[in-house]
């Protein structure tokens, strides 16, 4: 259709969705990248703190992941249940995200959000909303390297 | 063409009702608000239950507004973002009004006008039409729980938490609606759901120039032509689309109008309470004092779900248009 000044895009208009990118702003990918990098490495060094702890306490490096990872995934869910979480990953992407500690958030944000709707068809239904898929596939690709592990290693 | 558009002589529009959440609240747009809700939830026990008390709110503040009382008036029209309309039915359960629920997207509050308008267009008849959205309940349905930290791009809106309400009648007020233009869906393609200003320009501009074949305007005629929440990114586009420096002259756009830069809002406000909100606080007071004369509001809705981008559509997106002007006996 021609009307007007211009015609009206219509369906898969390239020349429209190139006109289009050229007003979408930049991803900030150099202050992003920053940004995760302060974020995920003070995560990270939390974590070290806490590896340190139990190791002082008589674990070894080896036993002392354990209870890390407990720690860690506990303080994901306390900062998550104080609203702060999210802020974290706002700012830091997936320097907050991709720690143990943002795995709990996605397990706790769905807890939080959806016990309104009772405990089995709200949270115990939708508890894996977000962390499903990294289970899924996680338990997937764990079953495959072992299989890959038990014959090649035979 | 001009058959999808329709005039009126004799429909006023006699009161405004506008609110927003705490971060709305501390935007530029705090003065023309009647009500700021501070408390996420509206002294309520949930997002949903906290829309449908905000509706109620709007409703009955615009009928106030008009100088009468919500149970007076004889229709109301409204539109929220929420599955099943609850919120709007919800607040209709409460309310007792007959009640029309429509649903446009961010585009619900101009349809929800134009209904109201037709109706007051023939017969005595009061009629309340608004839009609200929480942006809280929008989220969780829409993206994802609360709580959950994800990094948002820099062309996503933010959902408004607001909501906006029109008392109309019958016959001449200091602010008249003028005429009422149906939106067609148009779809350039696009799938990105965190950038509905891509999206949803095309139908703005399709439903802008059929609205001003139809009666017959032009764009100097105009003291403002607000788009609904098209954004930074979208009203950029508008104006590249329009190619006319009398059209950027006038344009303005209700999202991108809601927050301050630094509040960290990205592309600008969106969700049906964003354009009702700056509609009826924002423009309405300037309309009624003669400030601005004229001024059309193509409220911007994108028209998908979270099943069908998933499912890898593309967004349709649809705009209708709304006609104010100042009443001059």
């Amino acid at each position: 259709m021609r009307s007007g000044v211009m015609r009206v895009p219509q369906e898969k208009d390239a020349d429209y969705l190139a006109l289009a990118a050229r007003h979408r702003p930049p991803t900030p990918v150099w202050r992003n990248a920053v940004r995760a990098f302060v974020v995920g490495g003070g995560v990270c060094v939390v974590g070290q703190l806490v590896t340190d702890f139990f190791e002082v306490h008589g674990q070894t490096a080896t036993r002392a992941a354990s209870p890390t990872a407990v720690v860690m995934v506990g303080l994901g869910a306390l900062f998550t249940g104080l609203g702060l979480y999210d802020r974290l990953v706002q700012a830091g992407g997936m320097g907050g995200a991709l720690p143990i500690s943002g795995f709990a958030n996605a397990m706790v944000a769905p807890a939080m959000e959806y016990r309104r709707e009772g405990l089995v068809l709200g949270v115990g239904a939708k508890l894996f909303t977000v962390a499903g898929p990294v289970l899924a596939y996680g338990l997937g690709s764990a079953f495959l390297v072992g299989v890959v592990r038990l014959v090649v290693g035979s | 063409m001009s058959r999808s558009t329709r005039q009126f002589e004799q429909v006023a529009v006699v009161g405004h009702f506008a609110a927003g959440g705490a971060r709305e609240g501390q935007g530029p747009l705090a003065a023309a608000f009647d009500q700021v809700w501070d408390d996420d939830l509206v002294g309520e026990t949930t997002w949903e239950a906290a829309e449908a008390k905000m509706a109620v709110d709007a409703l009955e503040g615009a009928a106030h507004d008009g100088g009468w009382s919500l149970g007076e008036a004889d229709v109301v029209v409204g539109g929220d973002l929420l599955d099943q309309l609850v919120s709007t039915n919800f607040a209709a359960r409460q309310h007792h009004r007959p009640t029309l629920g429509v649903f446009a997207a961010c585009a619900t509050f101009a349809e929800a006008v134009g209904l109201a308008g037709l109706w007051c267009d023939r017969g005595s008849t009061r009629a309340v039409a608004g839009a609200w959205s929480h942006h809280l309940a929008v989220e969780r349905q829409f993206r994802f729980p609360i709580e959950f930290g994800y990094q948002r791009t820099p062309t996503a809106s933010w959902t408004a938490t607001a909501a906006g309400a029109l008392a109309l009648t019958q016959g001449t007020g200091a602010v008249q609606l003028r005429a009422f233009t149906v939106g067609r869906v148009v779809d350039p393609g696009s799938a990105d759901p965190m950038d509905m200003g891509t999206a949803m320009a095309p139908a703005a501009w399709d439903s802008l120039q059929r609205h001003l074949a139809a009666v017959k305007a032009r764009w100097d005629d105009y003291d403002r032509v607000f788009t609904g929440d098209l954004g930074v990114v979208g009203s950029g586009i508008l104006c590249d689309l329009a190619n006319d420096p009398g059209f950027v002259r006038v344009h303005d756009d209700c999202g991108r109008s809601l927050y301050r830069p630094d509040q960290d809002v990205h592309n600008g406000g969106s969700g049906t309470g964003c354009v009702a909100a700056v509609v009826a606080g924002h423009i309405m007071p300037r309309v009624e004092t003669g400030e601005w004369h004229r001024v059309l509001v193509a409220a911007t809705g994108a028209l998908f779900s979270p099943t069908s981008y998933q499912q890898g559509e593309s967004i349709p997106a649809v705009a209708h248009v709304i006609e104010l002007e100042a009443y001059r006996p």
